[in-house]
């Protein structure tokens, strides 16, 4: 699936004078591709992956999946569409009573039907499934256990768990290795990206971490107020881009931004941006 | 400087204002109710209670009359479950239409389509049409449709409390979290999966603790009932009552009690288990 957003500008809230969180932005995600989006706080990344995801509709300009404009569509369709694209939020939103095997299957939830759905909260249709994802996340042992008894980073994995369960072909990650220790957290990107890979599928990501984005995703988007900063190979991503991205008021020692050898490697305890 | 003396608690002109309110209020209506303690200390009204107090030790306890008094009990529990059963066919579909959080149309948006909003009220006016009608009023009504007997209790219960639950419903799912339900919907899933998955589970417990109390009050509502014919309980304490059988009134109230601490019982180990 090949999204596309031209000049697109999304505002948070229905007024003409509501907040510009995306300004006249221009991209173009080829089907299968494995992007980063990095920016400073509130310039818009989790924003324009909901747009992605066709959860907030643009202001003016336009989104195109496959050529086809969701916001042109029926709600019927348009919500067809949501199902191939799973967006993941930072913190997923686990109802507190509900049992971790159950969040991890309502990843299937589009691909089924209301009846088997049903049938899966009576008895759960592919607990094997789950468990096998959650495996991925080294959380296996967590599968009858209720999500409110769940730490912030097993949490956040359930959350990337439940995406395993998702059979989308676009993939929308919103920091998803935010609440996870940088060991951790890198096996967690691996693991998505090896999923993405498999199965063919776009991968988005946003990510806090800049050397774990330049050392993980050929390309890098840089967001800053809503606008695209760069979007470029991260060969040629500099040490002074980032400087300007992030901010005049943030100066760096130029070896806290050191591109790591090997691009498998585990990054080096990382800075928080 | 402020001094102790000088300051003044800023809340204290409001609650003066609330209390004055609350009295100018009160007072008026008790004299319209013609509410008058004195007349409970009458002589004349003194001894006729006491005649009939002494009358109820010891409470009827002969075989013949527990028996009578098992079957009424059972049928009235049997009305109030009934209704509420069917009062729940009414409450859930009805709370799901209304339940503003399950709307895909809003994904992204935050217009509602005017039909749906439209439907939105028909639901909440249809709810309120049900529950305006106290039960007592619609089993009249229905006695004359079906006549004497449970279906008329049973139909009684189900309107009123359909509406009742179908409001308190839709205010549990409103005062819910909503997010874990709109992410779902965000990936795709259905209006009913989202539910199934995503609202129910925040709200189960308050869901099932609700529907056990109004399951207490439609007890209680099909012993009222008893007493306009639609069988139970209050047809034969009806009964007794126009008998002047003190010691079978004293049994059955103490009935009522022991099914309000049953239900009481029942909707804590509910909760227990939920949670």
């Amino acid at each position: 699936m090949t999204i596309a957003l031209n000049n697109l500008t999304v505002r948070l809230g229905r007024d003409a004078d509501a907040r510009v969180a995306i300004d006249n932005l221009s991209l173009t995600f080829e089907g299968g591709t494995q992007v980063a989006i990095i920016g400073p706080s509130g310039a818009g990344k989790t924003t324009l992956l909901h747009t992605l995801a066709c959860a907030h509709e643009p202001a003016s300009g336009t989104l195109t999946i496959d050529s086809k404009n969701p916001w042109t569509l029926t709600d019927t369709e348009r919500h067809r569409l949501r199902g191939r694209a799973f967006l993941a939020p930072q913190m997923p939103p686990l109802p507190p009573r509900q049992r971790v095997v159950t969040a991890v299957l309502a990843g299937r939830l589009p691909q089924q039907t209301t009846w088997q759905a049903l049938r899966s909260l009576v008895y759960p249709l592919d607990a094997p499934a789950a468990r096998r994802a959650l495996t991925q996340f080294k959380l296996e042992d967590k599968l009858t256990l209720r999500c409110d008894r769940l730490s912030g980073g097993e949490r956040q994995r359930v959350g990337l768990a439940r995406m395993l369960l998702s059979n989308a072909p676009v993939l929308l990650l919103d920091e998803p290795v935010s609440a996870l220790d940088p060991v951790l957290g890198a096996a967690a990107l691996k693991t998505v990206q090896d999923e993405a890979t498999a199965r063919g599928a776009t991968l988005i990501v946003s990510l806090h971490d800049v050397n774990l984005a330049r050392s993980r995703f050929p390309r890098l988007i840089g967001i800053r107020e809503g606008r695209v900063h760069f979007d470029l190979a991260r060969e040629t991503v500099t040490d002074a881009l980032l400087a300007e991205l992030y901010g005049a008021e943030l100066t760096l020692a130029a070896s806290d931004l050191t591109l790591p050898d090997a691009s498998d490697a585990l990054p080096k305890m990382t800075r928080c941006y | 400087m402020q001094t102790a003396k000088a300051w003044r608690d800023p809340a204290w002109n409001v609650r003066l204002t609330l209390f004055l309110l609350f009295l100018v209020v009160l007072l008026p209506t008790g004299y319209v109710a013609e509410f008058n303690p004195a007349i409970l200390f009458d002589k004349n009204s003194l001894r006729t209670s006491g005649q009939f107090l002494a009358t109820f030790l010891p409470p009827a306890h002969s075989t013949e009359f527990l028996t009578l008094a098992a079957a009424a009990t059972w049928k009235t529990v049997a009305i109030a479950t009934v209704g509420i059963f069917f009062a729940l066919l009414i409450a859930l579909p009805s709370s799901l239409i209304a339940n503003q959080a399950l709307s895909i149309s809003t994904i992204g948006r935050d217009r509602l389509c005017t039909w749906c909003q439209l439907l939105r009220y028909a639901i909440r006016w249809w709810l309120i049409a049900l529950r305006s009608i106290p039960e007592l009023v619609w089993a009249l009504l229905f006695v004359r449709a079906v006549g004497l007997g449970d279906t008329a209790g049973v139909m009684a219960i189900a309107l009123t409390y359909g509406g009742m639950l179908g409001k308190v419903f839709i205010e549990i799912f409103e005062s819910s979290e909503p997010e874990a339900t709109r992410a779902l919907l965000r990936n795709g899933a259905g209006r009913l999966q989202a539910f199934f998955y995503g609202t129910l589970p925040a709200c189960l417990p308050e869901l099932v603790s609700y529907t056990v109390y109004r399951w207490e009050c439609a007890i209680r509502a099909s012993v009222i009932m008893g007493f306009v014919g639609a069988g139970g309980l209050g047809q034969q304490m009806e009964l007794s009552m126009r008998m002047l059988a003190g010691a079978e009134v004293f049994s059955f109230l103490a009935i009522f009690v022991a099914l309000v601490w049953v239900a009481d019982l029942v909707s804590r180990e509910l909760r227990r288990v939920l949670d």
